[in-house]
């Protein structure tokens, strides 16, 4: 066990190095976040109403949050294509270490990157006027559950790479996989307007339940809510749901894994 | 006798309808190289891959450093390097990174790792380059590179998929000596290739591989002997000279000279090495023939396959009948 430890941290470096050679990677990874919130916190902010007469500033920001996790999917998938594409994965299969390490130690390092998207998010949303009101912990807390949910997508991006096996094909399709998860949520629209099995599926979407617990944990106001279970009671029901997803993904990346061959 | 370092027995392998490896028996004794030579398409990258553990095959049963390659594939792995047919270097990690990094993960510690790449790394003749990014080195140093990452743990058995294929003369004699000096120090080496060169230059013996199947093995000597070996190729501008260069060359060897009038050329077994090319040379001028052209033709893959199958390596792409062809042939092969 700390053997996987030790090589998921190696791995980690690795992966640390290629953004220290490549800043561009850590330029994207700053630009997407930031013009999120400007375009959607502050534009949109700006220009619409919430019932409930709460500001959809506030309400909109725990949605630019969660929806910049989402890009962890393909950023995951797009890589370990890679690493199958240029052979390195063929290497690290030849080798005595560990399946789960090498996957471990992929997921690990985006989901760091998510943590650095996040607090460039939370810089910025301060400055266009977002606040937390309950407190360091529970902010702290929120953040934490989003990085939660960064790390979880990102082993369903490892399985979606193992499994499409070619960059391109992943960049294509992985956007296609985003899209309904990211609008089919309350990312950025309140929930009641929906027909009601539209509404049941938005409320189930982990997306929405992870934005509704952190605009709890934020104090950001929920909105109206639905007698959904994942609605009434967002923080377990995202923490469940979440560890769900982990329980689902983890062991059916590790055995893509171990087929794994390089798309020809 | 001591058992092989490598033998695998009826290896099988089918993706989806298409059969891409058929009752492939290998047997590579400890200490030696066996040469897989076979054209595109062949099936040396998927019998690597299972030797590797990186593929299951359908049927069959292989041992690998005395593992079993099915039941212990962790054992295995322990005791193997693995150079696949594109080099596997991370790009944007340098040559020492690369290697320091195999080397954690092999749980060497943090220390050996980086001595163990340094060593590596002199020993690849990539000291120069060691700081430098992996994707800013030329195609023959990735492949040293590559070498090194799959030697990090001294496996006692090393498998090389086509690992000259696109390098020119010079990186690929450096990769030759490289893998020499491996060899030299008692790995066992089985390797894939689709030069008949290379087979002779680096391996005791020769199995070669086609459509999946298994058509002949032998030492790279009896294997050439089998295809006809270098052949000297004479042309001349006037058909006056052929007759003289036809007797000159029928001086080599109990065997007449292949004449093509049409393109005036005479060509003939090459037995005698340089020493021939030079007493031939030296009678064509002493009779003042002038060639048009003068060569050693070394027998390519296609002459082994012409040779062993009947038909050429590209011609093999066709359909069923040459399957059956090859099927007829193949009995052949074995009964020489
Ligand atoms: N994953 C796969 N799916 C389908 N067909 C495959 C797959 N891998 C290999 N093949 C087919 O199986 C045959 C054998 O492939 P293999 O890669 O073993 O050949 P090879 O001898 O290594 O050829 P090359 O010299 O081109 O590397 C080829 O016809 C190839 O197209
Ligand atoms: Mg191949």
């Amino acid at each position: 066990m700390s053997e996987v430890i030790t090589d998921s941290f190696a791995l980690v470096g690795r992966q640390m190095r290629h953004i220290k050679r490549m800043p561009e990677q850590l330029i994207g990874l700053t630009i997407l976040p930031v013009a999120f919130v400007v375009v959607f916190g502050y534009l949109f902010g700006s220009a619409m109403k919430v019932p409930g007469g709460q500001s959809y500033q506030e309400y909109i920001m725990a949605g630019i949050f969660a929806q910049v996790m989402l890009s962890t999917i393909s950023t995951t998938a797009v890589g370990v294509a890679g690493d199958l594409s240029n052979g390195i994965v063929d290497r690290f299969r030849s080798l005595p270490i560990s399946r789960t390490s090498v996957l471990l130690g992929r997921t690990m390092s985006d989901a760091t990157l998510c943590t650095w998207s996040c607090a460039v998010m939370a810089v910025v949303g301060y400055g266009i006027g977002w606040r937390a009101h309950e407190g360091v912990l529970k902010t702290l807390a929120a953040f934490a559950l989003l990085v939660l949910m960064g790390f979880t997508l990102s082993w369903f991006g490892a399985l979606l790479g193992l499994v499409l096996r070619s960059p391109e094909t992943v960049s294509a399709m992985s956007s296609i996989i985003v899209m309904p998860l990211a609008f089919l949520s309350n990312a950025f629209i309140p929930l009641d307007g929906l027909p009601y099995w539209l509404r049941t599926i938005a409320e189930w979407n982990p997306l929405s339940t992870v934005v509704s617990a952190c605009r709890e944990l934020f104090g950001n106001g929920t909105g109206a809510t639905s007698d959904a279970l994942p609605a009434q009671y967002p923080i377990p029901g995202a923490i469940l749901l979440l560890g769900l997803m982990l329980a689902i993904f983890i062991p059916l990346a590790s055995r893509a894994y171990q087929k794994a061959a390089a798309a020809r | 006798m001591t058992e092989p370092a490598v033998s695998a027995e009826g290896l099988s392998k089918k993706y989806g309808d298409f059969q891409a490896l058929q009752d492939v028996n290998l047997s590579v004794p400890a200490g030696t190289v066996l040469g897989l030579l076979g054209p595109n398409g062949a099936g040396k990258t998927t019998t690597v891959r299972i030797l590797a553990t990186l593929l299951t095959p359908d049927a069959g049963q292989a041992t690998v450093a005395g593992q079993d390659v099915l039941r212990k594939p962790a054992e295995v792995r322990k005791r193997i390097g693995l150079t696949g047919q594109y080099a596997a270097v991370d790009a944007r990690l340098t040559g020492r990174e690369n290697i320091e990094l195999i080397g954690v993960l092999l749980h060497l510690g943090r220390k050996a790792a980086k001595v163990r790449a340094a060593e590596l790394l002199e020993q690849f003749e990539l000291t120069d380059a060691a700081d430098k990014l992996a994707k800013n080195y030329s195609g023959g140093m990735r492949r040293r590179l590559d070498l090194a990452a799959s030697l990090v743990s001294r496996p006692p058995v090393l498998f090389l998929d086509e690992p000259t294929t696109g390098l020119d003369l010079t990186s690929r004699m450096t990769l030759w000596r490289m893998v020499k000096e491996q060899v030299d120090s008692g790995v066992t080496v089985l390797l894939t290739t689709q030069y008949l060169e290379e087979a002779d230059q680096l391996a005791n013996r020769v199995a070669v591989i086609d459509k999946g199947r298994l058509i002949a093995e032998g030492t790279p000597d009896e294997l050439k002997r089998r295809v006809g070996g270098d052949r000297l190729e004479v042309s001349v501008t006037d058909t006056s000279d052929l007759a003289v260069v036809t007797t000159a060359l029928a001086s080599l060897s109990a065997e007449q000279p292949t004449v093509d009038q049409d393109s005036r050329t005479a060509s003939i077994a090459l037995s005698g090495g340089i020493k021939a090319i030079a007493s031939i040379s030296a009678e064509l001028e002493a009779a003042g023939v002038e060639p048009l052209d003068f060569a050693v033709r070394r027998s390519s893959m296609d002459d082994v396959f012409l040779a062993l199958t009947g038909h050429s390596s590209a011609a093999s792409d066709d359909g069923d009948p040459q399957q059956q062809d090859l099927n007829a042939n193949e009995k052949e092969a074995q009964s020489v």
